[in-house]
């Protein structure tokens, strides 16, 4: 069993968003980096696999030199090894990410492919899906609960409705939601054991990916109108009176 | 000029208010160039959805019913929907932003080779036609542009209106187009009925968070509430996490965004991944026993007060 996981780094989802001096992009002079949330339930959920099928678990991420800490970080979880494809977040677009991924993929022929549903810093959810659709394979978006049976994997999702389950052959893409597990922290043998596993690198040229044009590109970014704060009210009483007679919503 | 093809949402032979809101939007782009909409209804009594919605002023309802796809799997849909695209001429894909759209769009723009704007909250842009769409949990707006000849894009239902009705009727049409499942299927739907409003589309949304600290005490504060104000439930992450409620009721960042009339946000926090699943709401009231909660900052009125003994007085007065 070979699992597969696209990991991506993205600014600590707690921090205040700033913008650039020239609104270009975000702020990221002393920011702090992270593992994606859902990418640390992608990996946490290919340990679980491996645990109960064997094989070996690799990560993959695209991105500049800097983010070897976080690869190092999901190493320390218990990734065998890592692949890093050369690129730059202003350069990528979610279609590229899935064709650089597709490549990967095609080189590392694995049996299952995890990735977060959704980065939190582009919020586009639609990776796991581009890379299904190019690799002709089934898809599992938004799990909650993985179960391998022999050559399927039965997934429950999690829809507007409720829980749907779906089988689906692999080797397939599934996309974690955060309630599919808790992610486990690194133990210090284990960041100690992480410094040593290899990581591999390649560049889009390597990999054989030559068309690198942006399907979306972003213009600009402008921070939101903020939302006044309105009033505080004593009591019920007060409460009410204000949704009948000011806000006339009740 | 546009030619654009909304994917309908719909359940139980009627269509979702979300097809709606995805024809406002569609009516929008159309405005700006020309063109126009058509609709594709898939699986399960396509004919009688598509009839509902002959006044909406789509030119042709697409209707495609047939063994594998009663219900939804990605591949068959995806193949449907190319197939759809063809017929139809289209360069424009729509369906809002709900789990359905977020499985089903990304695929369709992967085989048509269109680049995807994801959750877009309105147009932009003068002569050329551009999108603008949230980041990083709603902190930041983005303006973009898609550079291929058509383009797939998912709509954030809260953001538009409902559709109204046109009148005339669109020609409806039933295509026939095989469905190739890849060898997945659906086993099972675990859903909660619920004579209460659709936490999308509800008017008022009250939602509860981890101070209401179990699910019993959850539903003993919410389901009255809710009763006595006509309104869906919704919660935190926290509360859905901690099991006092089912996931589909998580609303922000991760779940589901709604912009209802009226939100009341009870015992929740204000976290930024919550509020950018409900800032939009047009008022907004929280409950909080906390005077420093976050959540004060986006409400429009604030009440400092134990949910438990507030929302019980709030009821019996309502
Ligand atoms: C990647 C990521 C995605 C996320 N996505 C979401 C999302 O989609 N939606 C979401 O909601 N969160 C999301 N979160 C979690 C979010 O950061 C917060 O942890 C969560 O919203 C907190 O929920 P809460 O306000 O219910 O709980 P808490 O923050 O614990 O707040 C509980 C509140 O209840 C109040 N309280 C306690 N007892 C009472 C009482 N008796 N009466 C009145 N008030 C009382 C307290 O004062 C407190 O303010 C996400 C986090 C991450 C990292
Ligand atoms: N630059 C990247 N490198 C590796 N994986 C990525 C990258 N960007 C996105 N992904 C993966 O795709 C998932 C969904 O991202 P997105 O579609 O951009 O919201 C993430 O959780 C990652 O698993």
């Amino acid at each position: 069993m070979k699992i597969l996981v696209a990991i991506k780094r993205v600014i600590d989802p707690d921090a205040r968003i700033r913008l650039n001096a020239d609104s270009s992009g975000v702020e990221e002079e002393s920011v702090e980096y992270k593992v994606n949330p859902f990418c640390e339930n992608a990996i946490e959920e290919a340990l679980v696999l491996q645990g109960a099928h064997g094989g070996e678990v690799v990560l993959v991420t695209v991105g500049p030199e800097d983010v070897t800490q976080t690869i190092r970080s999901g190493l320390a979880m218990g990734a065998d090894r890592a692949i890093r494809i050369e690129g730059v977040d202003t350069e990528l677009d979610s279609d590229l990410v899935a064709r650089i991924l597709h490549k990967v993929v095609e080189r590392e022929s694995p049996n299952v492919i995890l990735l977060g549903k959704q980065a939190v810093d582009g919020d586009n959810n639609q990776v796991g899906q581009l890379l299904a659709q190019y690799m002709g394979a089934s898809q599992a978006c938004f799990a909650s609960e993985v179960v391998l049976e022999g050559e399927q994997a039965k997934v429950t999702r999690e829809v507007d409705g409720g829980l749907e389950t779906i089988s689906i052959p692999l080797p397939a893409v599934i996309t974690a939601d955060l309630r599919l597990n808790e992610p486990r922290y690194a133990s210090l043998p284990g960041i100690m054991k992480a410094k040593r596993k290899p990581i591999d690198v390649l560049t889009l040229d390597e990999l054989g990916v030559t068309d690198t044009a942006l399907k979306i590109e972003v213009l600009s970014l402008e921070l939101p109108p903020e939302r006044q704060a309105g009033s505080m009210v004593e009591s019920v009483d007060d409460l009410l009176d204000k949704l009948k007679n000011e806000a006339r919503v009740l | 000029m546009s030619t654009i093809l909304v994917i309908a949402e719909h359940q139980d032979g009627a269509p979702k208010k979300s097809t709606l809101q995805s024809i406002h939007f569609a009516r929008q782009l159309a405005g700006r160039t020309g063109g126009s909409i058509h609709l594709a209804v898939i699986g399960s009594a396509a004919a009688s959805v598509a009839a509902k919605l002959a006044g909406y002023g789509a030119q042709t309802i697409y209707t495609v019913e047939g063994a594998g796809l009663e219900k939804y799997l990605a591949q068959p849909y995806t193949g449907v929907v190319t197939g759809l695209i063809e017929a139809s001429g289209a360069n424009v894909v729509v369906a809002t932003s709900g789990t359905f759209g977020k499985d089903l769009l990304p695929r369709v723009a992967g085989a048509t080779g269109w680049g995807m704007v994801a959750d877009c909250t309105a147009l932009a842009g003068d002569s050329e036609v551009l999108y603008k769409r949230p980041m990083y949990a709603g902190n930041i707006l983005a303006t973009v542009r898609c550079t291929t000849p058509g383009a797939v894009i998912s709509v954030r239902a809260s953001e538009f209106d409902a559709a109204e009705e046109t009148g005339g009727a669109s020609a409806i049409q039933a295509v026939e187009l095989t469905a190739d499942a890849a060898g997945s299927s659906f086993v099972g739907f675990e859903g909660v009925e619920s004579e209460r409003p659709d936490l999308g589309e509800a008017e008022v949304v009250v939602a509860g968070g981890r101070g209401l600290k179990d699910g019993e005490n959850f539903f003993a504060v919410m389901n009255p509430m809710a009763d006595a104000l006509g309104a869906a439930i919704g919660a935190s992450r926290a509360a859905v996490d901690s099991g006092f409620c089912p996931n589909d009721m998580q609303v922000g960042q991760t779940g589901k965004v709604v912009a209802p009339g009226l939100y009341f946000a009870v015992a929740i926090s204000g976290a930024i991944q919550h509020l950018a699943g409900m800032k939009n709401s047009k008022c907004i009231v929280a409950i909080n026993k906390d005077p420093e909660a976050p959540i004060f900052q986006v409400s429009d009125y604030g009440l400092v007060a134990d949910a438990f003994k507030a929302v019980p007085e709030l009821i019996g007065k309502v």
